[in-house]
Parts: C-alpha cells; sequence; structure tokens
C-alpha cells in the first residue's frame, strides 16, 4: 500500500466515524419519507409527537423513539392532520384506543386537577404554615410596652445622667 | 390544646401516607408498565384485513365478531418471541373447542407466519393479516402478543397485554368467557 493510499483509506475510516458519531448527538426518529410537504402541517405533527407516548418505550415520546409503533403513530399523526383534523382532534383519536396514559402532558380535567394542582396546594399550605410559625416566634420574643413603673424609672435614669448613680 | 396535639402528629400522620404509598408500590403483584385499557365495554373497532397469504383461513372483518358468539382474539407475529410462548396455550384452546380462536397477524412477513405456523401449529379459524399495524392501533394494541376477549354482541371485555400464561387463562379468561356465554 502507497502512502496515498493508506493516506486515503484513513481519511475514508474518519468519515465512517463521523457517519456512525453523527446519530448519538441529535437522535432523530423522523425518517425522511414521514415528512409532510406542508411545513406548517409537518410543524404541527412534529409539536404533537412531542407529547404523545411511545406506548412500547413508555418514556419516550414518539417524535424520538425507533420503535415500529412510534413510526406508525407518526404517520397516522400525519394522515389525521392532512386529513384537516385540529390537533385536539388528532389527540382525541388516540385517547379512544390507548387512554390517557399516552399523552405525555396530562389534560386539565377534574381528575387531573389533583395532579396540576397539588404541587402549588403543597406549596401554599406549607408556606402559610412557615408564616404562621414565623409570626408565632417573633409575638413570643418580642418585648412588650413598658408598664408605669418602668416607665417612670426610665425617665428616671435618663433624668439623672452618666456617672450619677 | 387539641390542635397543638394534631401539629405535633402531623408527621407521623404524612411518614403513614407516604410509607403507605410506597408499600403499595412495592407489591409484586403490581405491574408498573401495565396500561390501562381504554376499550374495555366499547364495540369491536371498524376494520377489514386480508387473509394471510397462503394460509388456508379466510381474512377479519368487524362483521365476523359480531355474530353472537363470544371470541378470542389474539394479535401475534412470528417475530415476537413470547408469542411463542404463549402459542401451547391457544393451541390447547382451539383442541378443547371452548370458544372461536380468532389471529391478527401483526406487522409480519406472510412467508415467516406461514412458517411460524406450519411449525407450531395454526390454532387460528381466522387469520386476518394487518401487515400495515394500522388495525393494531385501532384495537389499542401497544404490542404483540395481546389477546382479546369480544362478546356476543361485538363489544371488546377484556384485553390482556402481554403473553397469557397458563394461570391467567384459568384465572382470567376462562371465566369471564363462560360468565359471557351464559
Amino acid at each position: 500500500m502507497t502512502g496515498g493510499a493508506r493516506m486515503r483509506a484513513r481519511l475514508r475510516a474518519a468519515a465512517v466515524a463521523l457517519v456512525l458519531l453523527a446519530p448519538a448527538g441529535g437522535a432523530l426518529a423522523v425518517q425522511p419519507d414521514e415528512v409532510l410537504g406542508d411545513p406548517v402541517l409537518e410543524q404541527r405533527a412534529r409539536a404533537l409527537s412531542k407529547v404523545i407516548r411511545c406506548l412500547v418505550c413508555q418514556n419516550e415520546s414518539i417524535d424520538t423513539s425507533n420503535a415500529d409503533l412510534a413510526r406508525d403513530l407518526r404517520i397516522l399523526v400525519r394522515e389525521r392532520l392532512t386529513a384537516g383534523d385540529s390537533d385536539d382532534q388528532v389527540l382525541d383519536y388516540l385517547v379512544a384506543r390507548y387512554g390517557e396514559f399516552v399523552l405525555l402532558r396530562p389534560r386539565m380535567t377534574p381528575a387531573n386537577y389533583l395532579l396540576w394542582f397539588g404541587p402549588a396546594v403543597v406549596l401554599v399550605l406549607g408556606g402559610a404554615g412557615i408564616a404562621l410559625f414565623l409570626r408565632r416566634r417573633q409575638a413570643a420574643s418580642a418585648p412588650g410596652d413598658l408598664n408605669a413603673e418602668e416607665r417612670a424609672r426610665l425617665a428616671r435614669l435618663l433624668d439623672e445622667g452618666p456617672g450619677s448613680e | 390544646m387539641t390542635m397543638r396535639r394534631w401539629l405535633f402528629l402531623s408527621p407521623a400522620v404524612m411518614f403513614t401516607v407516604v410509607a403507605g404509598y410506597f408499600f403499595w408500590g412495592l407489591n409484586p403483584e403490581r405491574d408498573p408498565r401495565a396500561v390501562p385499557s381504554a376499550l374495555i365495554d366499547k364495540p369491536v373497532p371498524a376494520f377489514e384485513l386480508p387473509p394471510l397469504d397462503g394460509i388456508d383461513r379466510p381474512g377479519l372483518a368487524t362483521a365476523d365478531l359480531t355474530g353472537g358468539q363470544v371470541t378470542l382474539v389474539n394479535f401475534f407475529a412470528s417475530w415476537c418471541i413470547p408469542c411463542r410462548a404463549e402459542h401451547p396455550l391457544l393451541m390447547d384452546l382451539a383442541e378443547a373447542g371452548t370458544l372461536p380462536v380468532i389471529g391478527i397477524n401483526y406487522r409480519d412477513k406472510p412467508a415467516a407466519a406461514r412458517r411460524w405456523l406450519d411449525q407450531l401449529g395454526n390454532p387460528y379459524g381466522r387469520i386476518g393479516a394487518d401487515q400495515g399495524g394500522r388495525t393494531a392501533i385501532d384495537w389499542g394494541v401497544s404490542g404483540v402478543p395481546e389477546t382479546f376477549v369480544i362478546d356476543g354482541s361485538g363489544r371488546i371485555r377484556y384485553q390482556h397485554i402481554g403473553p397469557m400464561s397458563r394461570w391467567d387463562l384459568e384465572n382470567k379468561i376462562l371465566p369471564l368467557v363462560e360468565e359471557l356465554s351464559r
């Protein structure tokens, strides 16, 4: 092997390595053949895909999952959008089949109020508890007003000035 | 004073609640990956599937499941290892003739599915070929195997996610089938 050929082989190996490493950076599960021609619809599809759970991998959205089912669901989302469905209609379609579990962002329904507002409620209750505690402690340690006798003594001491007692 | 006492007790109360939740979570019977079924008591979705190429069984459509008979619908694929594990149970069911066993072949190559059925036996009276996986989505299937019990009026009454064990069959599925057949 000549020096030039070796160099070329080395460059080719580097290129292969780069290609292999590239997906590790910004993993993209969406295949080129899935992408819609209409950029507005595609944008909506991508946004929806990010809040739909892949039921195979469970903690991944269908936007990032490489599972076959995720791919099927991505294509389905695009088909429904192309057919004129609103974003909510697409989500309803999936919820009717897979339940609310398919949504990565729980809906704002009464059943989910505890989920949405629970942390805020705990924060408010805890904050109120701490405020109450601090106020009580302050009230207990703050000196009360002087009574008449103490006031008279204080006045006397101030009148007499330093060094006279 | 009683208010005070309650305040002193509150950490113990909180601990009990949290510990109780953890205890519930640690129950070995509980499957944290289990997905609650959304289609229970809903009619079978509208679908129509062609037969599996080269297998002498008719295809499958919604109308085939509303004939007044309780049926078992099993999603399977030749590439699915757990399907292989539950296959003998389906063979037993078909042999006993307890109820019609119907298969939906999920995202499979017909040749591979044929080989699989030749090798392990074919328990299915009908087989629908769902090569695109779209019917599975309509059924709320998240993977194979999944097994459904359909009542006589064509409603989904039970969805079993994952492979059935003999225990599942004898304690969950067959009692339900018996109840629905009455």
